[in-house]
């Protein structure tokens, strides 16, 4: 029998319980369309979350002092006194792969601004951390070459620390006190929100790393030395380069480990991307629970209709159709129902996370690949759960399915 | 055209359907039936035969068993040369596909499928164009008597026309043997007596059928009555002077049967 024939027929079975059979593909329509929105909702964070990391600077490398076997815990002042200015501007002038690099020290501590005060943590860095952050100032400027040099007693205040300290003038201009110190706010940061850890990154005042090193911590070593290398694909070569100076610098011997640390912002977007793919895999996971059962439903309404139709298949089988005709027949019809349902369900899902994008302000990407896995989904359970009821409709003897009552 | 000659079937001198020894019996849980006992006898072509019998004497289960939908439980039937007994589900289907044309008792119609459909469905499961199995289900419909209710529902149609319909479902794939089970039980006189016309013609025309009926009065169209009882033939004698249908209904009352449509 010809497959244009027996789609034909399919369709007039399915035309003949109009209510039965949408309610059937309901089942379906409903599986794939939540699939659908949850792989939109899902990859829509992962998208989120990739674009904040963007936002970081792809292409930053940090160093740390210490080094990465204790546990991945810098512990210990010894360790901690392994960076030095002499390495960080080292850095800068022999490793080709590197274009910027900002040495950094930290203090934690109270500014106060007239009669309020707020707890926060004082950064020390370069000149150039802002190209090397992909940051920008919001007002005011950022302090220079000649400020670092100098370990001027200016700084620039996060949005948060802003808010806080000047909830009613502008900061700019105005002095605050570090600790004892007082320095001049030359500058507001503009609002960079959340990391994807969840922390403030507007909590924070940035200040040249000479004037934390000497006036705030009175500490020699880095905390840190932040790098960024020429283009996101150095930054492989980078690392090598920054790793064999300090080395050579430090005079560490070829069995000794490093005295130090080097991360990348794609260790960290590893971790928050995978976390991300969970959520989708989860969502998607708990959408596809109710896709088989959609295709449960298909299966029960085949029983139902092998039953019912068993004369059908008798008369059939008593003009000459073969096991595998009839099985064609019913295999033919759940995939119609299935593949019905499944389009239908794309409209619904790709629809949905349209509306989801526009009144939950939450990003949504329909793929291609969400579109084709449940398209492909669905004529899996059109098979699959098909497949019985076709099989025990070709199984039938001609004379008990023409004697069934 | 004669529904024979264009298959160009070379054999014609065994007969065409050999029986021998045939026995089935049902399990009914405990109990065994023996719905056939040892049944032996040969059909050759162009025969008319009726096979009569008292109620549970076995003529269905025979008839199944030719129309090759259930399967002996012991003994050889043979088919223009072909050993059924020996055949797969497949081949089974393929020789009611092509050699078999099947008249029930109760019409057994697709319901809310037309007429002309009805008709096709045989040809559905053979190598053919849409062109051609239009074509030849209208002429099967049109052998009938049916050419105007080609697109009629089998509820919009009468029983006689059912019948027909079914009977043109029966012929359309130009069978070797046409087999109709009880095919005027549920008819009026007159409805029978053109049924039974519909077959002599189709005899005439070399095509080979076998009917069961109740009524000696219809076993009187055919040419060899073969009575059953017990699941075993009890005679088996020909007719010489077969009833010619078409005369018989010139001397019966008209009775408007096509009225209730
Ligand atoms: N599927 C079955 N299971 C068990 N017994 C059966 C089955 N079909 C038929 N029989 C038995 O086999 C015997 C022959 O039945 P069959 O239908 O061949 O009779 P019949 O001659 O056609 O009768 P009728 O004239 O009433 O149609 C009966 O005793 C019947 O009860
Ligand atoms: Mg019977």
């Amino acid at each position: 029998m010809k497959t244009l024939n027996i789609l034909r027929s399919a369709f007039r079975a399915l035309r003949r319980n109009k209510m039965r059979s949408f309610l059937t593909m309901l089942g379906i329509i409903i599986g794939v369309a939540a699939v659908i929105a949850m792989l939109a909702i899902g990859q829509g964070a992962e998208y989120s979350v990739k674009q904040q990391i963007a936002s970081l600077g792809t292409n930053v490398l940090i160093v740390f002092p210490g080094s990465q076997q204790q546990g991945g815990i810098r512990v210990g002042a010894g360790s901690m006194t392994t960076l030095t200015e002499a390495d960080a501007a080292a850095i800068e002038k022999e490793c080709p792969a590197v274009a910027y690099v900002s040495p950094g020290a930290r203090s934690g501590g109270q500014a106060v601004a007239g009669n309020l005060n707020w707890g926060t943590s004082i950064e020390g860095t370069g000149a150039n951390y802002l190209e090397i952050r992909k940051w920008t100032i919001e007002y005011g400027e950022f302090y220079s070459e000649q400020d670092v040099k100098g370990a001027a007693k200016v700084c620039v205040l996060g949005q948060t620390v802003a808010d806080n300290l000047f909830p009613e003038s502008s900061p700019v201009g105005q002095t605050i006190r570090l600790r004892n110190m007082p320095a001049k706010v030359i500058g507001v940061l503009s609002k960079k929100g959340q990391n994807a850890m969840g922390q403030d990154q507007d909590d924070i005042i940035l200040a040249p790393y000479t004037t934390v090193l000497r006036r705030l911590s009175h500490f020699p070593y880095l905390r840190q030395i932040t790098v960024s290398a020429t283009s996101p694909t150095s930054i492989a070569e980078a690392e090598r380069q920054i790793r064999e100076l300090l080395r050579m610098r430090h005079k560490i011997e070829s069995y000794e480990q490093d005295d130090f640390t080097i991360r990348n912002q794609s260790d960290l977007a590893e971790t928050a991307t995978a976390t991300t793919e969970i959520l989708t895999i989860l969502l998607a996971s708990i959408a596809g629970v109710s896709l088989l059962v959609g295709g449960i439903g298909i299966m029960n309404i085949m029983l139902v209709s092998v039953t019912e139709r068993t004369r059908e298949i008798g008369i059939r089988m008593s003009v000459g159709a073969r096991g595998r005709d009839i099985l064609s027949q019913f295999l033919i019809e759940a995939l119609v129902l299935s593949l019905l349902g499944g389009i239908l369900g794309i409209a619904l899902g790709v629809g949905g996370s349209l509306a989801i994008a526009k009144l939950a302000k939450w990003p949504t990407i329909v793929t291609a690949f969400s579109i084709i896995l449940s398209f492909g989904f669905s004529i899996a359970i059109g098979l699959f759960f098909g497949f019985y009821p076709a099989r025990k409709a070709a199984l039938l003897n001609p004379i008990d399915a023409l004697r069934y009552e | 055209m004669s529904a024979l000659a264009d298959r160009g079937e070379p054999q014609r001198n065994g007969p065409l359907i050999q029986i021998s020894h045939l026995v089935k019996n049902y399990q009914l849980g405990e109990v065994e039936v023996h719905a056939l006992r040892g049944i032996s006898l040969d059909v050759q072509h162009g025969e008319f035969v009726a096979i009569m019998g008292a109620s549970g004497s076995g003529k269905s289960t025979f008839m199944n068993i030719l129309g090759c939908l259930d399967i002996p439980t012991k003994g050889t039937y043979i088919l223009e040369d072909i050993d059924v007994s020996k055949l797969t589900r497949d081949e089974l289907a393929h020789i009611r596909n092509s050699k078999i044309g099947f008249v029930f008792q109760g019409f057994n119609l697709l319901s809310r499928t037309s007429a002309l459909e009805n008709v096709e469905l045989p040809l559905l499961y053979c190598a053919m164009t849409n062109t051609e199995r239009y074509n030849r289900a209208v002429s099967a419909l049109d052998k009938v008597g049916l050419a105007d209710r080609v697109h009629h529902f089998p509820n919009q149609l009468s029983g006689g026309q059912q019948q027909r319909v079914a009977i043109a479902r029966a012929l359309v794939n130009n069978p070797s043997i046409v087999l109709a089970d009880e095919p005027t039980g549920n008819l009026d006189s007159r409805t029978s007596v053109e049924v039974m016309g519909i077959f002599q013609e189709l005899n005439r025309q070399g095509i080979t059928i076998i009917i069961v009926t109740h009524e000696p009065d219809i076993a009187q169209f055919t040419r060899r009555h073969i009575v059953f009882r017990d699941g075993k033939v009890r005679s088996d004698k020909l007719n010489p002077v077969p009833r010619v249908a078409s005369e018989v209904l010139k001397e019966m009352p008209v009775i408007d049967e096509e009225a209730e449509e």
